[in-house]
């Protein structure tokens, strides 16, 4: 059984039964799911998740979902790495990735898709969708793949080949739309009133957000029951963001952590900002924008969750960062020399976005930080391409060493 | 011909299960009204005390999110679509 008991609505309070839809009848604010933390706290501890699988699943009690029937590729529980050239770099004594490049469909969204899936299941769908600007795609075509579903991603048309080779090999139906990602968005939001379908990010939404919560959940875990003084994360739709916030906080609300002391920090590219121009001019008004910018998974000009991302930089004394289009890809360069990790664009982000937070002051170099990795390199390789400087030579000892001769 | 307007699940109580409506109005503001003469309390339920658009709500007219175009007093032309829909939805 899940621990969950009714979804409630964040604006006005208002319950609703637990069912698939995401909007409050009444004010449209989003509908999130209760959780039962009394119950939660009987039978979780520290020792109970040690024990439990080494993937996302570890944390079931405080995913809204029953325990039969996962969708379960083994998403989560990915490597927190200690980054000690990277941090040398930038000047920071005590630095770690969370590297979720390496989960099943290569970036964090097969932890959001895992628990839609199998939410899908419980209320008897057969068929997954989503709106995605390319990772979720992947997520969802490999998990509805695994459940034995159909399923419809619908992308934006100009999407990186990697995406789109990354989500149709598991056999969905690729519907590439003419227009930006919140073109796809209002187009799948008009359809789900109407299909039977499980859109995962839509009429899935409060149970598929939760996902990202086992974000926070592992970070903790991993640097030894703690939370960090630090946090940098990408910014899309701001989802993510406000639920490694809210893992961070159950964690410590069940004992597992001590209060969590965390700054958050969202980073954004240039040309997609909409969520860091408004935390930095202390408005929660977020202004949409026309994305054009390289970091695809982020260029959400309508987010979703901008009102609450804004919200918990303010609560937990974060900041917003913003990082020019060339310090995406230096950004994804850096990553991958200082510490062997091939990040698509999102992270360059980051990685930028982190050296600025470092530079201007805002993390100090005994600060304990982790900056989050969501997503791998190979699907946005096109932006890197100009690092292929290959040495041609003939095959033989002395052209090698001829051309090293010039070279150095 | 009239305006069209879409009406997204959480309002369909409100317009009897009508997913279309047709109105007449020369801008958003005058359409919604003329939707809240036929359906009376949708308007309240789109737009907060001072008059805005709510700010989960998104409104569009063509396809183009109205904060893109003049907002409430965007024009609305016979033929034209204006889609209510939830803000709160995608997400990366």
């Amino acid at each position: 059984m899940a621990y969950t008991t009714v979804l409630h609505c964040r604006e006005c309070g208002r319950e609703y039964p637990q069912e698939p839809i995401n909007v409050c009848d009444f004010c449209f604010g989003p509908l999130e799911v209760v959780y039962d933390y009394e119950a939660i706290g009987k039978v979780m501890s520290r020792e109970s998740i040690q024990a439990g699988p080494h993937s996302m699943w570890r944390y079931a009690e405080l995913l809204p979902v029953s325990a039969e029937n996962r969708v379960d590729l083994n998403a989560g529980f990915t490597p927190l790495i200690r980054a000690k050239n990277l941090a040398n770099h930038l000047g920071l004594d005590e630095l770690y990735l969370k590297n979720d490049c390496v989960n099943p469909s290569y970036s964090f969204k097969d932890r959001v898709v895992s628990v839609a899936a199998t939410k899908a299941l419980e209320f008897g769908f057969d068929t997954l969708a989503c709106a995605s600007t390319g990772n979720l795609a992947c997520a969802v075509a490999a998990h509805a793949a695994r459940a034995g579903m159909r399923s419809y991603v619908f992308i934006p048309a100009d999407l990186e080949k990697g995406k789109v080779v990354g989500a149709a090999v598991y056999g969905p139906t690729v519907v590439a739309v003419h227009g930006t990602y919140d073109d796809v968005n209002r187009l799948c939001s008009e359809m789900a009133d109407n299909y039977g379908w499980a859109f995962v990010n839509i009429n899935m939404r409060p149970y598929y957000s939760e996902g990202s919560k086992t974000l926070a959940y592992e970070v903790a875990e991993q640097l030894g029951w703690r939370a960090p003084k630090h946090a940098v994360v990408p910014g899309a739709s701001g989802s993510m963001f406000t639920k490694i916030w809210k893992g961070l906080n159950e964690f410590a609300n069940l004992g597992f952590i001590d209060p969590v002391e965390t700054r958050m920090h969202l980073a954004q590219a240039e040309g997609c900002s909409p969520i860091a121009t408004a935390a930095q001019a202390g408005t929660t008004t977020i202004r949409p924008v026309k994305p054009s910018t390289i970091a695809k998974s982020l260029a959400i000009g309508n987010p979703a969750d901008g009102y609450y991302a804004v919200r918990v930089i303010e609560d937990s004394q974060g900041s917003a960062v913003i990082v020019s289009e060339e310090e995406v890809t230096e950004g994804m360069k850096l990553l991958a020399e200082t510490e062997g990790i091939f990040a698509e664009t999102a992270g360059g982000v980051t990685v930028s976005g982190l050296r600025r937070l470092v530079s201007e002051g805002v993390i100090k170099r005994g600060d304990l930080t982790v900056a989050y990795i969501t997503g791998n390199g190979l699907k946005t390789q096109e932006v890197v391409e100009d690092a292929v400087r290959p040495v041609f030579i003939e095959p033989t000892v002395e052209a090698f060493e001829k051309a090293m001769a010039v070279r150095s | 011909m009239s305006v069209t307007v879409r009406i997204p699940a959480p309002l369909r109580r409100v317009t009897n299960g009508l997913d279309k409506v047709a109105v007449e109005g020369a801008t958003l503001s005058d359409t919604l009204s003329a939707l809240d003469s036929q359906f009376p309390g949708i308007k309240e339920r789109l737009l907060d005390e001072t008059g805005e658009l709510r700010h989960f709500v998104n409104v569009y007219v063509n396809g183009e999110d109205v904060r893109f175009l003049q907002g409430l007093d965007t024009s609305t032309n016979a033929g034209d679509e204006v889609s209510i829909v939830p803000a709160v939805a995608g997400g990366n």
